[in-house]
This record gives structure tokens, C-alpha cells and sequence, in this order.
């Protein structure tokens, strides 16, 4: 990548990285791209047992409440809390990039601290959302909540709800955790005599990717 | 993708252009737009029940992959790599495509597998339901 790139370029005749990205952050794509299959499968199979159901129960019956707000009937309003604190901490990690790439080392320590808040408020919302479903008989093979035309529903519903959020915040405990680390090391200025900050640009592909598969699980759980 | 790959790889090395602040902020209010959008469309089909349950998870799946798209190109700055690598990325994406189509369908097939095979002959099933609703 030291020469001058143009147009033309052979960029598979050799002496070149064909893709123009270092091997980390190519390696950081196709973990990524395994990761969305894991997650695409676990949201396919959801789908199939979704659809082989006659009935299924209500998301806007179940994921009515919001912290403080007693029994008051309020579908989709804490999870749309959820996801705009993460749409949010994504926009401050690539704030973070950007000031990376201006070698600011200042702006990176306050971009990513501000992702780590925003990281540990998604985590905290979850844990709140885990513990009142359990309180209401939800878990892991337990199920109280009927389908939407009266009938016991059957426990695939808790069942897949738990696994794929809890794989999904999962993702966002390793996110803030390597968040930490890094932010740990642009303190300590390891990148500033690195003379590159793109390890922050990598476990930010990863943190960007969080977000999106959470763009899927709200669709999936919460809308549809 | 209206870049030419010289100025996507200038733009990457310097470090501003594409990855201005600017962006940044417009990709996040249309994030935030289309999220606001999908919970207004909820509620008004729970209030109203206008929008039919089946053209709104259209609109929701469609207003997913508009929010995927931006997330994927400029968050995670795609759009601006060069087409070799975009290309590594989406293709096997595709995948999907099948994997959506083949496993939804295979659900389908055996909730009308259990509705129709079930104990108790079906034909008798569907006579009932017929009488039933002639009187």
C-alpha cells in the first residue's frame, strides 16, 4: 500500500494486497461475515418455527412495560429506547475512527468512553427487560404469555426470545469489554507510537456489526 | 460507489472526505428517522389496524435492509472500499437468499402438514366447519 494506486491497476498480478486493507481488518470482515451466519442462523430457525406455528403470541402484549412506569400499557416504547441508545453508540465509535485518522488522540479517548457508556446503558436496559420477563414466568422452557388467539403458546416463543438476545448481548459484553482494552491502550499511547489507531477502526467494524445484527433481532421480535 | 477507486483509497489514507462528521451525523438521523417511522407505523396499526398486518412487515423488512445498507456502507465504511472487497463481502451474503426462502417455506409446509394430516380425518374437519357456518 506504500505505492501510488491507480485506476489501472493489476490489483491481482501480485505485490499488492488485492483488497488495499491490512490483514487484520480483512480478517475482522470474514469473522464478521461467519458471525452473521451464525446469527442468520439463528433467526432463520425462529422463522421456520414461527411459521410452521398456527399461532404466536403478541410482541406488543409481551413488551409492554418500561422501568418506572408500573403497569402502564407501553408496546415498543422501551425497546425503541434500546435501540436508539446503541444507533447512538455506534455514531460515537465512528467518531472515534474519525478522530483516529486525525491522529487526535484527545477526541479518541472521549469518543470511545462515550461508546462504553452507551454500551453498559444497552446491557443495563437488557438486564432490566431479562429480569421483568422472569418475574412475569419467563424463562428458558417456560412460557405465560398466550398466543394472539387465546391458545397456550408453547415455549419456542421464551425459548428463542432468550437465546438470540442473549447470544446478541453476548456480543455487546465482548464489544465494551474490547472496547475497554482499547481504550486502556490509547491512554497508555500505544497507537500514538504505533503511529495508527487502527486497531480502533477494527473493533469498530465489530461494534457497527453488533448494531446491525440488533436491527435485525428489533425487527424480528419487536415489529413483526 | 460513484468514487473512483483512486479517490476511495486517497480518501482512506488521509483519513477525511468520505469519513467526515458530516456523514456521520446524516447516516445517524436517517437511522434515527427510519427507527421513528417503524414504531409510528406499529402504532398506528395498533391503533387503527390500518396498515394490514401483511403490508406491514413488508415495509418493516424493507425498512430493515434500507437501515442494514447504512449501517454496512457508511458506519462500517463499505462503500467506500474498493469493489474487490466489497465484492468478497456480499457475494457469499447471498447465501441467504436461499437459506431465507428454502427454511420459511419448510415451516409453512409442516404447520399445513399438521393442520391437514392431524388426527381425525380432515375431509370430516372441513364438513363440520361448513355446516357449522351454513346455520
Amino acid at each position: 500500500m506504500d505505492t501510488a494506486v491507480t485506476a489501472k491497476k493489476k490489483w491481482w498480478g501480485g505485490g499488492y494486497s488485492p483488497f488495499n486493507v491490512s490483514y487484520g481488518k480483512l480478517m475482522m470482515w470474514y469473522f464478521l461475515m461467519s458471525d452473521a451466519f451464525t446469527f442468520g442462523a439463528l433467526l432463520i430457525s425462529y422463522g421456520t418455527i414461527r411459521f410452521m406455528s398456527t399461532s404466536w403470541p403478541d410482541p406488543n402484549e409481551v413488551f409492554k412495560s418500561a422501568p418506572l412506569m408500573g403497569h402502564a400499557n407501553l408496546p415498543l416504547v422501551f425497546v425503541s429506547i434500546m435501540t436508539f441508545i446503541l444507533i447512538m453508540s455506534s455514531v460515537t465509535m465512528v467518531l472515534a475512527v474519525h478522530a483516529g485518522h486525525q491522529r487526535n488522540q484527545k477526541a479518541v479517548t472521549k469518543w470511545l468512553a462515550w461508546t462504553i457508556v452507551g454500551g453498559a446503558a444497552f446491557l443495563a436496559c437488557q438486564a432490566w427487560e431479562w429480569t421483568h420477563l422472569y418475574h412475569e414466568g419467563a424463562w428458558w422452557g417456560r412460557n405465560p404469555f398466550l398466543n394472539v388467539d387465546g391458545t397456550p403458546a408453547s415455549t419456542n416463543f421464551t425459548n428463542f426470545f432468550f437465546t438470540i438476545t442473549g447470544f446478541h448481548g453476548l456480543h455487546v459484553t465482548s464489544g465494551v469489554i474490547l472496547n475497554i482494552v482499547i481504550l486502556i491502550n490509547v491512554l497508555k499511547g500505544t497507537y500514538e507510537q504505533r503511529g495508527h489507531y487502527e486497531m480502533v477502526e477494527k473493533v469498530g467494524l465489530y461494534w457497527h456489526f453488533v448494531d446491525l445484527v440488533w436491527v435485525f433481532v428489533f425487527t424480528c421480535f419487536y415489529l413483526l | 460507489m460513484e468514487h473512483t477507486q483512486t479517490a476511495a483509497v486517497d480518501d482512506a489514507r488521509h483519513g477525511h472526505g468520505d469519513t467526515s462528521t458530516k456523514t456521520i451525523w446524516k447516516t445517524f438521523w436517517i437511522l434515527l428517522c427510519v427507527t421513528i417511522v417503524e414504531v409510528a407505523l406499529a402504532f398506528l396499526h395498533l391503533e387503527t389496524g390500518f396498515p394490514s398486518r401483511l403490508v406491514l412487515n413488508a415495509i418493516f423488512i424493507g425498512l430493515t435492509i434500507v437501515k442494514a445498507f447504512f449501517i454496512v456502507a457508511e458506519f462500517m465504511h463499505l462503500r467506500h472500499e474498493i469493489k474487490n472487497l466489497i465484492l468478497t463481502i456480499l457475494i457469499p451474503l447471498m447465501l441467504f437468499v436461499w437459506f431465507i426462502i428454502a427454511f420459511l417455506a419448510d415451516g409453512d409446509s409442516w404447520k399445513n402438514m399438521r393442520k391437514d394430516l392431524s388426527p381425525g380425518t380432515p375431509k370430516q374437519a372441513t364438513t363440520v366447519t361448513n355446516e357449522a357456518s351454513h346455520h
